[in-house]
């Protein structure tokens, strides 16, 4: 890795004067668990990195009338245990508890979760965002088994992020502050896939810090299904949030996101559509699925994720609906 | 010698520490990080040497800049390993090298280099052989009997497609080495599999005389076969040091070059078309069959496997050169692409004519070599007992309704394993301590503590006073840990050394007895009088007439004679059983219960030669499952050198393992049989097998992953 200045600063209004007003000057580091790889591979070469965990006004889980407020550097593992989280965000535990290395979820932060940066192999080994080789994306062409089948490039790699698309179901925002001042953007804003090299997969500006998610109350029923392949760790292949409002035993609204199937958290809106007025059975379920996926353009070798995308939404139902365990 | 002691093992009712479960001797060091692996050392004023290795599968070295590069604060040598004119064939290729004060520095150094290269055409994948072009060479054709008139004759005949890509070895401890060569003199604290060997042939590259070259190693992190003889990075770390004045130099590979060129498992795919009879007979095997090995030519898998006489036999196998790094032994090399190939061919045609595969593979043991056929059928019925077969087996796809269906599947492997040559020292000195000295290597498998046993046993001693060093050129040689084969060649030459030395212990504690040496036996820490536990001296008596001079005596397993002796042997049969759960849904496999049935000869240390089955069982269904090295076809890259996408199997993977080890009178007599590679073989086979039988179709290609599970499902290809 490049040799970097390291800043330790000890407020919000510190670190945020250590950043630069361009990418590729500072980056920030909370749990690392990607920051590093990044730096060791080159893909980053910051100048300077900023280490923003002893910022305490980013800890912490609050539960109050609004919403619960999570702030940027609550691990992985305390959103997974959290009560309040697990009895009113169901959705949000299974996707941080879905994580299946105990190392990263413990170190691993809820900011950063949202940040890190795609795993594309063609990404991972220089080729750029958009994985360019000669004027063309090596993707469609290429080894293409992990990529998106939604969006119709040019960004085929998928969102990483674990949370993502619960959080887009739970109509969350999340807090980005400069040293301008905050701004809250909805976490289906946050998630972009990228037009050209030069921009970035989130709406996160270069002097700003990701301090909080904000997820407001709502009575809902939710759930994540991840479909992955192994159980030790692992990305998904493919998952679905679910945000049910419910009228009896009928959905009121649907929300339905998948995840790793696109650039972002990809909303399903003809699956929502379909949910509506609906009451949740195997076969509703089903047909969720199957209009989940709708315009899927899956790649040479991703065919198979249509199924899994289609799965997941059927499974994610059927468990946000299940009965609380006693 | 005057008396000749009596080598042979122990009745197995006699034995008081073979046969036990001791605890592995270095198990605490291990677990408690203490034990110090070669890559773990830092000797004074270590450099650290980092490569600069190539980015394109085939491309010319036009020229190389090291200007820049060797003007870094720190950097102390730099040596070019590919000059302009390099024709380079695989990406990861090492370019240039660079020894540093710190690794850091030694990496920026290597991105300071300027390289030009003239860009080539490259093939990197193999599956399709159609597209291999001039890069496949077809071997000769193997013709045993007249296939065609046994295909016309022939009851029921099927005919698959199978493969089984490349994977790599992934040692946790990265290949290299720490080298420090000054003046006449080398140092080296190498990962290998053949530290009695390293030094010679480091010399040899070196041009140093052996004598001069001293290896160390303590504890090795996985070699799997991979890691042998001296490679070309300790070539370059001695030059890196002799440019630096003599400092010590690490060069360890990072992971992604580890992936690239430190070797890999060759991939087989093949059309196999089989006929027999409705009893089940096979009557003819054909096989067209294709693989890579790297860049350089790689044998194919013997086919058909393990039933090697079926009477009528056409086969043909096609080397496909593709720009990717070399292949290396890989634990049982070249067993399980034939296993596989041929257990799920047999399982296949056990479909085809309706019969249950356990039947199907009882029938045709008569192919096996002679010596093992009621093994095999003895195996067969035991994994099926044991694997609850007959309860739980069913024809192919009649897994009941509901997503998730089970299957069970069978498959069987073969393994030579004998004993290597060896040399043991055993020394007794005058206070009762025992020491025993041998160059070998513990690659985790328990080489310590079995040799520690053997010990102790052969000195009626408690394993604790055993002082056991190895991994130190300056000993007796042993030989290389590959093959199986260490095992039998150290149990077997400190048996003898051991003996021998007590044999000399027995002549000084005579007299004091009133006895012949030869009437007198070591047991409980004690010599005595056979047939007169009276008459008996402490072992610290005993040694104490030794007066100033210590006993040293050698023991050696010479292969040639080990027939005769009677202490290890080879040729060992295995079968195994995958139960396996598929959800139709996900396409996700996994596994419920795996059993290992084992030949083994007699057995040291149960729980030991349990624990190298669970291992290789452990290692198998990872390639099952999840292992396979991914090419780019555009751009010549491994896109996978890491343990991210290169998946491995983790604890939650793996499901719940059954090991039977085969111990019978009749297999104890044989003597002692490696059994690092053996239980390695079928996994890809059995959880293939079983994988069919739990959806009703073949998934043709490992490892059975999500898409190619869906695809069989739904007759697509993938």
């Amino acid at each position: 890795m490049q040799s970097f200045e390291y800043a330790n600063p000890a407020t919000l209004q510190e670190a945020l004067a250590l950043l630069a007003p361009r990418w590729g000057q500072a980056d920030i580091l909370a749990g690392g668990t990607d920051l590093i790889s990044l730096m060791k591979d080159y893909l980053h070469t910051p100048k300077r990195v900023v280490n923003i965990k002893n910022l305490k006004e980013l800890e912490g889980i609050q539960k109050t009338d609004a919403g619960l407020r999570i702030g940027a550097l609550v691990t992985m593992d305390e959103l997974a245990k959290n009560a309040d989280v697990r009895s009113g965000y169901k959705s949000l535990a299974d996707a941080a508890a879905g994580i299946p290395s105990p190392q990263i979820r413990h170190m691993g932060t809820a900011g950063g979760d949202l940040c890190q940066r795609p795993r594309c192999w063609y990404y991972r080994q220089g080729f750029g965002l958009l994985a360019m080789k000669d004027g063309k994306s090596l993707v469609p062409g290429g080894e293409n088994k992990y990529h998106a089948i939604f969006g119709g490039g040019p960004a085929w790699f998928v969102s990483a992020s674990s949370l993502g698309p619960a959080l887009v179901a739970l109509g969350a925002r999340v807090k980005l502050v400069s040293a301008k001042g905050p701004r809250e953007v909805p976490a289906a804003k946050f998630f972009v896939a990228p037009k050209d090299e030069a921009s970035r997969e989130i709406a996160l500006r270069p002097d700003e810090i990701l301090t909080e998610i904000l997820v407001p109350a709502a009575v809902v029923k939710s759930a994540t299904y991840e479909v992955r392949q192994k159980e030790a760790l692992d990305w998904p292949l493919a998952t679905a949030s679910v945000a049910l409002t419910m009228k009896g035993n009928a959905v009121a609204s649907a929300k339905v996101v998948l995840g790793h199937v696109a650039a972002t958290p990809w909303e399903a809106a003809d699956a929502e559509k379909a949910l509506a007025g609906k009451t949740i059975t195997p076969a509703t379920a089903e047909a969720a699925g199957k209009a989940a996926v709708t315009g899927a353009q899956p790649l040479s070798q991703n065919a198979y994720k249509v199924t899994l995308a289609k799965v997941a939404v059927k499974r994610a139902l059927l468990e946000a609906v299940k009965a609380p365990k006693a | 010698m005057a008396n000749t002691p009596d080598y042979h093992w122990p009745p197995m009712e006699a034995r008081k520490v073979i046969g036990k479960s001791p605890r592995r001797v270095d198990g605490p060091m291990k677990s408690t990080g203490r034990a110090r692996y070669s890559s773990d050392l830092k000797p004074k004023d270590t450099l650290f040497g980092v490569y600069l290795t190539c980015p394109h599968a085939h491309a010319r070295v036009t020229g190389i800049d090291t200007g820049a590069a060797e003007k870094i604060a720190g950097v102390k040598a730099v040596d070019v390993l590919a000059p302009a004119g390099t024709e380079v064939q695989w990406q990861g290729y090492e370019v240039a090298a660079v020894a540093a004060t710190t690794e850091e520095i030694a990496r920026e150094a290597t991105r300071a280099i300027k390289v030009e290269y003239e860009v080539m055409p490259h093939l990197v994948k193999e599956d399709d052989l159609a597209k291999a072009g001039a890069r496949a060479k077809q071997g000769g054709e193997r013709l045993v009997g007249d296939p065609d008139k046994a295909f016309q004759e022939a009851e029921a005949a099927c005919e698959g497609q199978y493969g089984i890509p490349v994977v790599t070895h992934c040692c946790l401890e990265p290949h290299g080495q720490i080298i420090q060569w000054q003046g006449d003199q080398v140092n080296a604290w190498p990962s290998t599999q053949f530290v009695p060997g390293y030094g010679g042939a480091l010399g040899q590259s070196l041009k140093v005389p052996a004598t001069n070259v001293k290896v160390k190693m303590d504890y090795i992190g996985g070699g799997f076969g991979s890691k042998f003889g001296p490679d070309a990075w300790a070539v370059v770390a001695a030059n890196l040091s002799k440019k630096a004045g003599g400092r010590p130099v690490k060069l360890y590979l990072d992971r992604a070059t580890e992936q690239m060129i430190a070797g890999n498992r060759p991939s087989a795919f093949a059309k196999v078309k089989l006929g027999g009879k409705k009893d089940g007979t096979v009557t003819v095997w054909q096989s067209e069959s294709w693989g890579t090995g790297g860049f350089g030519p790689a044998g194919g898998p013997s086919q058909p496997y393990v039933y090697t006489n079926i009477p009528n036999i056409r086969q043909v196998h096609t080397n496909v050169s593709v720009n990717a790094g070399a292949q290396r032994a890989w634990r049982a090399p070249g067993n399980q692409q034939a296993s596989y190939l041929t257990c799920c061919a047999l399982d296949d045609f056990a479909n085809k004519i309706g019969m249950d595969p356990i039947e199907v593979f009882k029938i045709n043991a008569q192919y096996a070599p002679q010596a093992r056929v009621e093994t095999y059928r003895y195996q067969l019925d035991k994994a099926a007992e044991l694997a609850e077969w007959k309860k739980l087996w069913h024809p192919r796809g009649e897994a009941g309704a509901g997503p998730v269906k089970r299957g069970l599947g069978v498959a069987f492997g073969a393994w030579g394993g004998a004993g290597h040559a060896s040399q043991c020292r055993a020394i007794i000195n005058p206070d009762g301590s025992v020491h025993i000295e041998i160059d070998t290597q513990d690659l985790g498998t328990g080489t310590r503590t079995i040799i520690t046993q053997v010990a102790a046993e052969s000195l009626g001693l408690p394993m604790g006073q055993i002082k056991l060093s190895i991994g130190d050129s300056s000993l007796p040689p042993d030989n290389a840990s590959g093959g199986s084969t260490t095992v039998g060649g150290v149990s077997t030459s400190t048996r003898k050394a051991t003996l021998n030395a007590l044999a000399k212990l027995f002549e000084a504690a005579a007299p004091a007895l009133g006895a012949q040496p030869e009437e007198l036996e070591a047991v409980d820490s004690h010599i005595r009088v056979k047939n007169s536990p009276n008459k008996s001296i402490t072992w610290q008596a005993a040694c104490r007439k030794l007066g100033a001079n210590a006993i040293s005596e050698m023991g050696a397993n010479v292969p040639a004679n080990a027939n005769a002796e009677g202490l290890n042997t080879g040729g060992a049969a295995g079968v195994q059983i995958a139960d396996v759960s598929v959800d139709t849904e996900t396409g996700v496999v996994s596994i419920n219960r795996y059993t290992a049935v084992q030949d083994c000869g007699m057995i040291i240390n149960p729980r030991l030669a349990e624990s190298q089955v669970y291992g290789a069982v452990i290692m198998g269904i990872s390639t099952a499952l999840f292992e396979e090295r991914i090419m780019d076809e555009q751009t010549g890259h491994v896109l996978n050198p890491d343990m991210e996408f290169y998946k491995l199997a983790g604890i939650a993977d793996i499901g719940d393992i059954h090991v039977h080890l085969d111990i019978r009178p009749e297999n104890d007599k044989r003597g002692v049989i490696g059994l690092g590679e053996p239980p390695a073989i079928p996994i890809c086979a059995a959880v293939g097998n079983a994988v069919a039988n739990a959806i009703g179709v073949r998934v043709p290609r490992v490892p059975f992953t999500p898409d190619r599970v869906l695809a069989a499902l739904e007759g697509r290809n993938a």
